[in-house]
Order: structure tokens, then C-alpha cells, then sequence
């Protein structure tokens, strides 16, 4: 820093004390947990810290919760009314409300993001979700799919570590909603809050094997993904696992959703409201550490402002406060595993012998767990390695354009469509600009907003299918023309 | 005048000058606001907080009732809030409709209080519906009597009308009035101007004008010194300071009742503007009853508990 602050935040951390971590945990299948045999550990990425003992699940653990989800759908949950199983969901949406505080600890010290995301995004939009597929569960007709839609059966569920519990939420509240049973498996380094909502399911008194839970690695991933008992495989994570389970599912009956990865634009056009901009291209890239598939990687600034906006971005960026993510005044936290670290640094070093200009916020970061400084480039061109391939970090590539259609050339120019950003006061140019843009999801004068009533997914090799709205429910659904 | 060569005092170039801002995205300033009203300031930092704050505020009384004996009360109290606490620093200055201008002065030149100073509100305070000649009597005579601070408020009528350059003459007019006498602060009630677009437009145009300090409001009209409207013209201020090098205060006014509220000022002020403008040179907050609460949340912090209200003055 260049300057001491006066003003020195004294540390504010949430109390650990709101959770139980159990040394070791096994699988949750058929409403009860069984001990699993071999285990692997599961750390806190700001200190390291071995937080538990997670179970690989092998084909047995794995055969067991199919047979339990099939035996569920087809003697429970199938021939339950759409209201009875809404009243499920309304339950698990109020359980997961009122011990909020307990999800957003257990997430900050699993996955190291910022208490103040876990408490103000993922668990709030986690509930939400719920909440709003309890509302479709006795509505299936009006969802578009003809009078009778069906449940596929048993889904199978693989979900990423970056937002474990709200991937959860997306995963198993609309198939339960839509008649499905289901068995999710968490990340390998993001088990915990999964295994929580695993207690919220017997609290609520789910019936036993509507939702299974088996933890592991990618090893137990294609167990499921092959497994013959499950009717529909929903996937979100990287794009590279993703092209495996489509050449898996590909010969099967399979129904199947992939949301993978991105390289968003988030493109400022030199009408834009500066400082929200300012703000938007913040929360776009360093929100939850750049771990999200839909961030705004991809500064595409108007060389007529490129200058100011990068001096006022530099001067924001020297104001996120990193460190310890259970401070409540943390802004950015740990990098979720050495693995992701790796990849970061590597990418980077890839921005710097291409050329590019590196430039991070200057901030001590912790000695112990994964850090990495909030860090620009800039003089990036399309041809530059961290301006196509995904960093799933807190890091930003700047690239600039001289006209509207420049602008929405180099966003296109890219193998993903995930999701975009557009900042004009200009209306027209923005509608304009939104139709050009092949993406997913666009975000007008805003960035990372989410909400379950908004269809998510992506274009190109960012995935198929949608998750949320009706459009992401109905991939849960089969219609009567299908059948 | 040169109004640090960003216009030369006719209305093209004022037009011109107000043309090149950037507008303010309602909806994104909102959630930066609220984003920051997060923070949590606790202990130490809590601590200097609430003695930085008190250092701010601008004891206020604008009554019809106020008599000479209410104003020397707050006049003792601003030098000496806690008078049972003597490490409790004086606040920034008091503020006063201009007949007890003479009144506070020399009521505090008496008690120990020359490093007090003595706002008067000023220009036909708080409608600011009067002529042009008596807007600057009114300011000469808040100087002859003592005032150290003016606060002037705009014509909010030629401001939403467009006549932008009426208003930035009247600026000009009464920045001559004061001199090096007084530091000028400009009053735009943005409960009036409504939009944020307009706060950060009126911002420029009064800092190009001469004002020392900006302030939301007259504490007539609510809304008043939302946290939004505060960040908006903190972010002002910083992009002048960019532009000219000059430091340009930001006083919120009106709403602020409690420490919490306080503190989340002084956040939005440290984040935005950044800690050079957390002093009361830059930083003030124009308040009457959070005096009182930053008073017994510093006594809290010392003892541990909630005192009663009644070990703080009323007056």
C-alpha cells in the first residue's frame, strides 16, 4: 500500500463455533449415513487446515444409492401429487433459511470464499431455489410440455466446488420438484455443506433415498455417469469433463445437461456509467475469486476511455480487501485448491511470455493456504493464450475495440457463449449489442446477478441445456411428444 | 476567475464542461452503497471511528424556536460533548440560522472554544427562493457577525429547469462574498434533484464554481444524506481531485441519527474518496441528535454496558 490507512478495519470474523465438523463422514444413501471405506481428506484453502475425512465412493457405494434413488421414485415419490412433494421443498427451503449461518460458515471454510458471499449469495439463492421449484412442483402442466409431463426417474448429479451449495440448490431443487429422485455427488474438495444438507434432508423428513449423496473424486463421477441405472445426468463443471460424459451418454438412453465452462466479454462502451462499470467489471471477474464459469474475464474496453477506466480499476482493485474469508469484511479469500492455484500461475506466466502487461493490487497475502493477488493484464489480444482459455481465477484480461461491431466480433470470437456483459446508457446500443452476442446469459449495466426464475447455460462449449425458469425445469421433465 | 481552467464562466463552456460527465447507474450506485453499508467495524477501529465522527459533526440547531440560551447550550456542548469525559474531542463547528451567528461566536470565544467554528446557513436557507441581492446581504451578514463556514443553499428551480449557469453565478457571487473569511459549503437538497445523474452533475458544477465543501441537504426535505447520494458525490470529489489536484469536502446532512449510521458514512468515505478526507478539514456530517448516540456507544465501549440516556445532555 502506498499509503497507511487511517481508517484500519479491525478483524471481524464470523464464529466458527456455529458448526460441527465431524472427523470422518460416510455417504448418505436411503435417508441414513453409512460409513464409507477408503477416505481422503478435505482442507480449509485460507489455512490448510485438515477440516475432515471425506469417503471415495467405488461402485458398491455407488450401485447402492441407484438402487435406493430407483427404489424411492418407484415406490414414493412417483406416486406422490406434485403438492405434496412441493410441501418438501417449501420445508427444506425454510430449514436451510434458519440455519443460514450454519451453511454460510461450513461454505467459507470448505471452499475459502469470503464469509460475506456465502452469507449474502450462495445460501440465500440457495434457498431461494428451492423455494421457487416447491412453487412448480404441483404446476408441471403449465410447463409447457403438454398436460402430462413425466419425471425421468433417478438423476444423477456432479456438481463443481466453486459454488458447492447454491450447485446443489440449481441440481437437486428442480428435480425433486419435477419428480425425479436423485444421488449428487459434491466436489471432492467441497464436500461439507453437501453433507449438511444431507441432515436438512432427514429433518425435514424427506423419505428416504429421494436424495442421495455420495462423495468421492472424478473417479466416482464416471461411476455415475455410467452407471445403466440412471435415467438423466446433469453436469456442471469444466468443459473437458464435460466433452467425456457427452461421448459417455452419447449411445445411452440418457437424458443429459451440461453447464461448462466460459470466457465471458464484458464489453464497456464509452457512454457507459463509469464507476458502476467500475464496480460490474469488479464483481464480474474477482466475485468469489474468479472461481465462476459465467465471470467477465474478458475486459472489452473503448479505446477512447480505456485509459481512465484502467486507472480507476487499478485504484478499485487497490481497495479489495484479501485475506482471512471468515472476516466479514473480506472481500476476496483463498483460491480453492493448490490444484486451481497451479493452473492460475501457469495461465499467467502464459499473459506475461506472451506479452501482456501484468499488473495485481498490491495486498500481503496469508502465508498458509492458496492466495492469489487481484491482477490485471492488459495489451491483450485475441491471439493471447489468457484471452481464450478459461483461468477460473481472480484475473482479468483487457482487450479494446474502436467500433460497436469490433466490440461484439472479439466477444463472439471464442469456442464458449456462456455469458456476457454490455454497459452503455445508450439503450438502443445495448439491445442492439445483446442480440449480436451469443451468450447465454447477457447482462445489461449489471454483472453476476442470478436468480432461479432466469434460465442459465450457455452456447457453443459452454454446455447444453439451461438450468433455472422453466426452460431449466423441463430438463427434468420428459413431454408427452418424447415418449 | 479561472475555476481551475475547467470553464471560463460563460454558458457554453459550463454546458460543455457538464456534458463531458459520465452519468450514474441508479440501480449499480444503489449496490455498491449497500455492499459497503456491510462492513463490520468493530473494537479499535469502532473506537477511533466514533471519536473521528464526533470530530465531524456540525451541531446543528435551525429552528423558528431557537432563542440566544438554546444556542449557547449547544455552544457548550459542542465544545465539551461529554463533560464528564474531557478525552472526548469538540465537534467540527455548530451551525445556526444567520441572527445567532453573533450569538454562537461569541459564546464560544468565552467558553474555550475558538477552534469551534460557526456555520450559518445562508441565501434564503432552506428554500433558497430570494433575490439575488438579498441572498448576498444575507451571506455578508453571517460573515460581519463571525461566521467562519457558509452554507449556501442552490436554486433548485433554475437547477431542474437547466439554467444551469444561474446557478453556478450565484456560486460564484457568494464564494466572493466570503473570501478567505469563510469556507463555502454548497447545499443541494438532493431529495429535490432526485436523480443521481443530477447529484453528480450539481457536484461538478459547484466544486468548478468555488465551493470548499458539498453538502446533501438542508435537513428540511427527506430523503436527505441517503448513502448512495453521499457516494455519488464522494466519487465526485475524487475524480475532481484527479482532474485539478484540489481537495473538495463532502458534508452529509440530514438522517444520520446514529453511530451506525455514522460509521457506515465514514466506510463509504475511507472506500471512495479514500482516508485523506477522513478529517473534519474534508468530512463532515451535519447532525443534531447522532451526537448524542456516538456519545453513549462511546461510553458503551468503555464500560461495557448501555448507559441511560440521561447521562448524556440533552442540550
Amino acid at each position: 500500500m502506498e499509503e497507511k490507512l487511517s481508517f484500519e478495519y479491525a478483524p471481524a470474523p464470523e464464529s466458527r463455533a456455529l458448526v460441527t465438523i465431524k472427523p470422518k463422514y460416510g455417504h448418505f444413501i436411503g435417508g441414513k449415513f453409512v460409513a464409507g471405506s477408503k477416505h481422503f481428506p478435505t482442507i480449509n484453502p485460507a489455512t490448510e487446515e485438515v477440516l475432515s475425512q471425506i469417503s471415495l465412493a467405488g461402485k458398491a457405494d455407488v450401485d447402492a444409492a441407484v438402487k435406493a434413488a430407483r427404489k424411492a421414485y418407484t415406490t414414493t415419490w412417483s406416486k406422490m401429487s406434485g403438492k405434496e412433494r412441493g410441501k418438501y421443498l417449501f420445508r427444506i427451503a425454510r430449514i436451510m433459511q434458519e440455519r443460514s449461518r450454519e451453511f454460510a460458515v461450513l461454505e467459507t471454510l470448505d471452499n475459502g470464499k469470503p464469509i460475506r458471499e456465502s452469507r449474502d449469495v450462495d445460501v440465500p439463492l440457495a434457498a431461494a431455489h428451492f423455494f421457487y421449484h416447491a412453487g412448480w412442483a404441483d404446476k408441471l402442466e403449465y410447463a409447457g410440455l403438454g398436460t402430462t409431463p413425466k419425471a425421468h426417474g433417478v438423476a444423477g448429479q456432479i456438481i463443481p466446488w466453486n459454488f458447492p451449495l447454491l450447485m446443489l440448490a440449481w441440481k437437486v431443487a428442480p428435480a425433486l420438484a419435477a419428480g425425479n429422485t436423485v444421488l449428487l455427488k459434491p466436489a471432492e474438495t467441497t464436500s461439507l455443506t453437501a453433507l449438511l444438507f444431507a441432515e436438512v434432508c432427514q429433518q425435514a423428513e424427506l423419505p428416504a433415498g429421494v436424495v442421495n449423496i455420495v462423495t468421492g473424486d472424478g473417479s466416482t463421477g464416471a461411476l455415475i455417469v455410467n452407471h445403466p441405472g440412471i435415467d438423466k445426468i446433469a453436469f456442471t463443471g469444466s468443459t473437458e469433463v464435460g466433452k467425456i460424459i457427452a461421448r459417455a451418454v452419447a449411445p445411452t438412453n440418457k437424458s443429459v445437461t451440461l453447464e461448462l465452462g466460459g470466457k465471458a466479454a464484458n464489453i464497456i462502451f464509452e457512454d457507459a456509467a463509469i464507476d458502476e462499470s467500475i464496480e460490474g467489471i469488479v464483481n464480474g471477474i474477482f466475485f468469489n475469486q474468479g472461481h465462476v464459469c459465467c465471470a467477465g474475464s474478458r475486459l472489452i474496453l473503448q479505446e477512447s476511455i480505456a485509459d481512465e477506466v484502467i486507472e480507476k480499476l487499478k485504484n478499485r482493485m487497490a481497495k479489495i480487501r484479501v485475506g482471512d474469508p471468515m472476516d466479514k469484511n473480506t472481500d476476496l479469500g483463498a483460491i480453492n485448491s493448490k490444484e486451481q492455484l497451479l493452473k492460475i500461475r501457469e495461465l499467467s506466466a502464459a499473459g506475461d511470455s506472451e506479452g501482456a502487461q501484468r499488473w495485481s493490487a498490491p495486498c500481503d497475502l496469508p502465508g498458509k493456504g492458496f492466495w492469489f493477488a487481484p491482477t490485471i493484464f492488459t495489451g491483450v489480444t485475441q491471439a493471447h493464450r489468457i484471452a481464450r482459455e478459461e483461468i477460473f481465477g481472480p484475473v482479468l484480461s483487457v482487450l479494446t475495440f474502436r467500433t460497436p461491431q469490433e466490440a461484439v466480433d472479439k466477444a463472439n470470437n471464442t469456442p464458449f457463449g456462456l455469458s456476457a456483459g454490455i454497459w452503455s446508457e445508450k439503450g438502443s446500443k445495448v439491445l442492439w449489442a445483446s442480440q449480436q452476442l451469443r451468450a447465454g446469459v447477457i447482462w445489461a449495466n449489471t454483472f453476476n446477478k442470478f436468480d432461479p426464475t432466469s434460465p442459465f447455460g450457455g452456447y457453443k462449449e459452454s454446455g447444453w441445456g439451461r438450468e433455472g425458469g422453466r426452460h431449466g425445469l423441463s430438463a427434468y421433465l420428459k413431454g408427452v411428444s418424447h415418449e | 476567475m479561472n475555476f481551475y481552467g475547467l470553464v471560463d464562466g460563460t454558458e457554453a463552456s459550463l454546458k460543455k464542461y457538464m456534458g463531458s460527465l459520465s452519468g450514474v447507474d441508479q440501480v449499480g450506485a444503489d449496490a455498491r452503497a449497500a455492499m459497503l453499508g456491510t462492513r463490520s467495524i468493530k473494537t479499535t477501529s469502532k473506537r477511533w471511528a466514533i471519536d473521528t465522527a464526533i470530530s465531524m459533526v456540525d451541531l446543528t440547531t435551525l429552528e423558528g424556536a431557537d432563542t440566544p440560551g438554546k444556542v449557547k447550550a449547544l455552544c457548550t456542548k459542542a465544545v465539551r460533548p461529554d463533560p464528564t469525559d474531557l478525552s472526548v474531542p469538540s465537534v467540527g463547528a455548530v451551525c445556526v440560522y444567520n441572527d445567532m451567528v453573533e450569538i454562537a461566536r461569541t459564546h464560544l470565544d468565552l467558553i474555550g472554544g475558538k477552534h469551534v467554528g460557526v456555520a450559518a446557513v445562508s441565501t434564503a436557507f432552506p428554500s433558497g427562493r430570494a433575490s439575488m441581492a438579498v441572498k448576498i446581504q444575507d451571506t455578508k451578514d453571517a460573515i460581519e457577525a463571525g461566521a467562519s463556514e457558509i452554507d449556501m443553499v442552490i436554486d433548485r428551480g433554475a437547477f431542474l429547469s437547466g439554467r444551469y449557469i444561474e446557478v453556478f453565478d450565484e456560486i460564484v457571487k457568494i464564494r466572493e462574498v466570503c473570501g478567505t473569511k469563510a469556507h463555502l459549503k454548497v447545499i443541494f437538497e438532493t431529495g429535490e434533484l432526485v436523480t443521481y445523474d443530477n447529484v453528480r452533475k450539481a457536484s461538478f458544477l459547484a466544486m468548478a464554481a468555488g465551493a470548499d465543501f458539498i453538502k446533501t441537504s438542508t435537513g428540511k426535505v427527506a430523503p436527505a444524506a441517503t448513502a448512495p447520494v453521499v457516494l455519488v458525490m464522494l466519487e465526485a470529489v475524487r475524480d475532481f481531485y484527479a482532474m485539478t489536484q484540489v481537495r473538495i469536502g463532502v458534508k452529509p446532512a440530514g438522517g444520520i441519527r446514529n453511530t451506525k449510521d455514522a460509521i457506515k458514512q465514514l466506510v463509504l468515505v475511507n472506500e471512495t474518496a479514500g482516508p485523506e478526507w477522513l478529517k473534519p478539514s474534508l468530512f463532515r456530517i451535519g447532525a443534531s441528535a447522532l451526537l448524542n448516540d456516538l456519545l453513549m456507544q462511546r461510553m458503551k465501549m468503555d464500560d461495557g454496558y448501555y448507559a441511560s440516556p440521561q447521562y448524556v445532555t440533552i442540550d
